[in-house]
């Protein structure tokens, strides 16, 4: 392997890892909190990047800060929408089985499909206004685009740096860590629970709704866009350990980047990589490569 | 009283050897034809399955305000492809036998064709295979009820090999980026096969698969940057060509390639102007909206205006192939009906599709009587702006004819490439506009 090409394949690889990171956060939060692992996040990716792509194309191109805007505003109207609608949905099935609670999410998964359908239709959206604005770099004779190699992993970073902000120096972030821990002593203490699982709810749909509006300028939006992603979070989210927040910005990296390798050097594993990894971290670390082991409780 | 009954005995005799002579009997003539359509109404493939199901609404509507078939309505029921293969095949054979459908049109997808191509052949239902690929749906096994109305995956790949090399014969060097599918791998073992046989010295650089539904092709992009390919050949479809196409204009790399997309045409009204001039383009099968030959072919012409104005987009290939079957249906039928006197049986109507020879909306099909298999010609163009239009269209369009690109009768394929020459290139003819 050239210098050049170890190169290239790290800045693609650190560019995919931030997208995947994205989305993986929002799943990896909700359960870290709620303790449901909510399939329905796919719609929530896919609705995001659906609406960023219809306010993308009401505005009709305009100027960068608009266009920014108008994925932004997608994604904190479907994860308000959206995740208020399910956190209602969930609230039936509070306390319930946990198998039970993910075959609601599935269900719902299953309905925002065939809204997105009826919404949107089966012919692919793609509207990469503000990838243009952003234009291009130049890396060792390849065109990047800025919006990939700069914008998408720098906007992961920052997020990432300001939830753990919140959750460290905010009375809301440190209560949320606390119902994490353990929501009947919290509850005990006089935090409302039920506040708290709302808006870890909410805040986690918008991750996903994000993940879907930052990738609405790079990618073609289909019907199914949904399941494949949630597929891929999954996997992000189970070898970091559910739950773990930064255990998911590393995985997300180390995946992003194996893919990106292979690419280079072994294309036939491209697709099948992330799922190694994956099965490979969990033979040897059930819990995934981040989870402390906790005592048992008595 | 005796010579009454043996007059009653020699009738009979009479008109049972006459029976015998003649064949079976025609069937009753039903209420109304049940025609059963598998194809995508969710998931990723409704690019073109929802276009089609438009498609086969407009023409059974229009077919119905005639008379339908020999004064029988035609009732479609669309069986939805993305369900997924359980729960397609129990619904295929509610349709046959439940619902009594007398004629099947399934699939768009390969695997789908070749799990319901035994089925069909057990239920006794005649299938048309409208608009999946894959050659090993239909090759050897000798089905009775099973026929395709279009060309296979072998026709559009050799196809593509010719006219590539017919038109862009000097390149030393190719890349593939295909879903990692069977389609995606089948079509490039195909392509790879033919290209390397006529052109021994070109070098296939990089042979990429990336994920089905992947939303980022950055590394892929990347790395065919750095190795410089004189052709990049994508077989994709849908929303994976658009990222793929979208990704690599943006950074530049369909500047520095020959880009060669033997199923973009179903793109090029979606990718606007994304697409630069000169990217060579095909179009599973010799039908196109500007198709030079049939652009004023009154039946051409109205189906295109009333298919944009129906549904606003023009047409694609899939929505030619589900007009394609329809048309070979209601053809079969009528020859059916003719050669039984009387409404066919299923035998008599499988029979019919044996040797048929019908018009699609472009030019004529004939499906071999030795396997059902359709003989489809094939259009590739190069793109090109075009002031009417907001996305690229195609010029300098070229047909290549079917048959010696197909695999003959009898012949196995693997075999058979082997024997390809460069005669194919030949064959590829410029589309003369009428």
């Amino acid at each position: 392997m050239t210098r050049d090409i170890l190169i290239l394949a790290l800045l693609d690889g650190v560019s995919y890892a931030g997208l995947l990171f994205l989305v993986a956060l929002g799943l990896t939060f909700i359960f870290g909190v709620v303790r449901i692992l909510n399939v329905a996040h796919g719609s929530l990716y896919a609705c995001g990047g659906y609406a960023a792509a219809t306010l993308g194309l009401w505005l009709g191109g305009g100027t960068l800060g608009a266009s920014l805007a108008a994925l932004i505003g997608a994604s904190i109207a479907v994860g308000v929408v959206l995740g208020t609608l399910l956190m209602l949905l969930l609230r039936r099935f509070q306390d319930r089985d946990p198998i039970l609670q993910l075959l609601v999410t599935f269900g719902a998964f299953m309905i925002f499909e065939d809204l997105q359908r009826m919404i949107w239709g089966t012919q692919p959206y793609f509207v990469a206004d503000v990838v243009n604005q952003m234009g291009t770099s130049e890396v060792l004779g390849v065109v990047y685009m800025n919006y990939q190699l700069l914008f998408v992993p720098g906007a992961a970073i920052a997020i990432f740096a300001l939830l753990q902000w919140f959750l460290k120096h905010t009375l809301t972030g440190r209560q949320i860590i606390a119902v994490t821990h353990d929501r009947e002593v919290a509850t005990a203490m006089g935090i409302n629970a039920k506040r708290i699982a709302y808006l870890t709810f909410i805040v986690g749909a918008m991750l996903g709704s994000l993940g879907g509006a930052l990738a609405s300028p790079t990618t073609s939006l289909v019907p199914g866009i949904g399941a494949d992603m949630i597929v891929l979070s999954f996997a992000v989210v189970a070898t970091a350990g559910l739950g773990q927040i930064s255990g998911a910005l590393l995985t997300a990296l180390m995946i992003g980047l194996a893919r990106s390798f292979c690419v280079y050097l072994y294309p036939e594993l491209e697709v099948v990589m992330p799922y190694v990894i994956m099965v490979l971290v969990l033979l040897v670390r059930p819990q995934g490569l981040f989870t402390v082991a906790q005592a048992r409780r008595i | 009283m005796f010579r009454r009954v043996a007059i009653r005995a020699s009738l009979l005799a009479a008109f049972s050897c006459s029976l015998l002579a003649t064949g079976a009997q025609a069937a009753d003539k039903p209420a109304e034809l049940k025609v059963g359509i598998t194809t995508f109404m969710s998931g990723s493939a409704s690019v073109f399955g929802v276009p089609a199901k438009a498609a086969a609404e407009m023409y059974i509507d229009s077919l119905n305000a005639k008379g339908g078939i020999d004064g029988v309505k035609v009732r479609p029921i669309f069986i939805d492809e993305g369900v997924g293969g359980d729960r397609l095949l129990s619904e295929y054979r509610r349709v046959v036998q439940e619902e009594r459908a007398e004629l099947m049109l399934a699939s768009i997808s390969s695997g789908n064709c070749n799990t319901l191509a035994p089925v069909a052949e057990d239920l006794k239902v005649v299938n048309l295979m409208w608009d999946c690929g894959t050659e090993k749906a239909l090759e050897g096994h000798g089905y009775k009820y099973v026929f395709r109305p279009q060309a296979n995956a072998v026709t559009e790949m050799v196809a593509a090999v010719a006219y590539l090399l017919k038109v862009n014969p000097d390149f030393k060097t190719i890349a593939v980026v295909n879903q990692d599918y069977a389609w995606g791998r089948d079509s490039w073992d195909i392509f790879r096969t033919v290209l390397t046989q006529l052109k021994p010295d070109v070098k296939v650089v990089a042979e990429l698969f990336p994920k089905f539904g992947a939303p980022d092709f950055s590394a892929e992009v990347s790395r065919l940057q750095v190795l410089r390919p004189d052709v990049v050949l994508s077989t994709s479809w849908g929303g994976d060509l658009d990222t793929f196409v979208r990704q690599a204009s943006q950074r530049g790399l369909l500047r520095t390639s020959k880009f060669y997309l033997p199923l973009g045409e179903s793109s090029l009204e979606r990718l606007g102007q994304t697409l630069p001039d000169g990217v060579l383009i095909g179009a599973r099968g010799d039908h196109y909206f500007l198709e030079p030959r049939y652009v004023n072919d009154e039946k051409h012409k109205t189906f295109v205006a009333n298919f944009k104005e129906k549904t606003g987009s023009y047409p694609i290939y899939s929505v030619y192939h589900m007009i394609q079957s329809l048309d070979a249906m209601t053809a079969a039928y009528e020859k059916a009906i003719k050669a039984a006197g009387g409404w066919p049986t299923e035998e008599q109507l499988a029979d019919a599709f044996r040797g048929l020879e019908f018009r699609g909306l472009t030019s004529s099909v004939t499906i071999r009587p030795e396997d059902g298999q359709g003989l489809e010609d094939q259009l590739f163009g190069m793109t090109t702006s075009h002031p009417d239009y907001k996305f690229k269209v195609l010029k300098d369009v070229m047909i290549v004819p079917a048959a010696p690109v197909t695999t003959p009768p009898g012949q196995h394929t693997p075999d058979w490439l082997k024997t390809v020459n460069a005669s194919i290139i030949d064959a590829v003819q410029p589309a003369q506009a009428q």
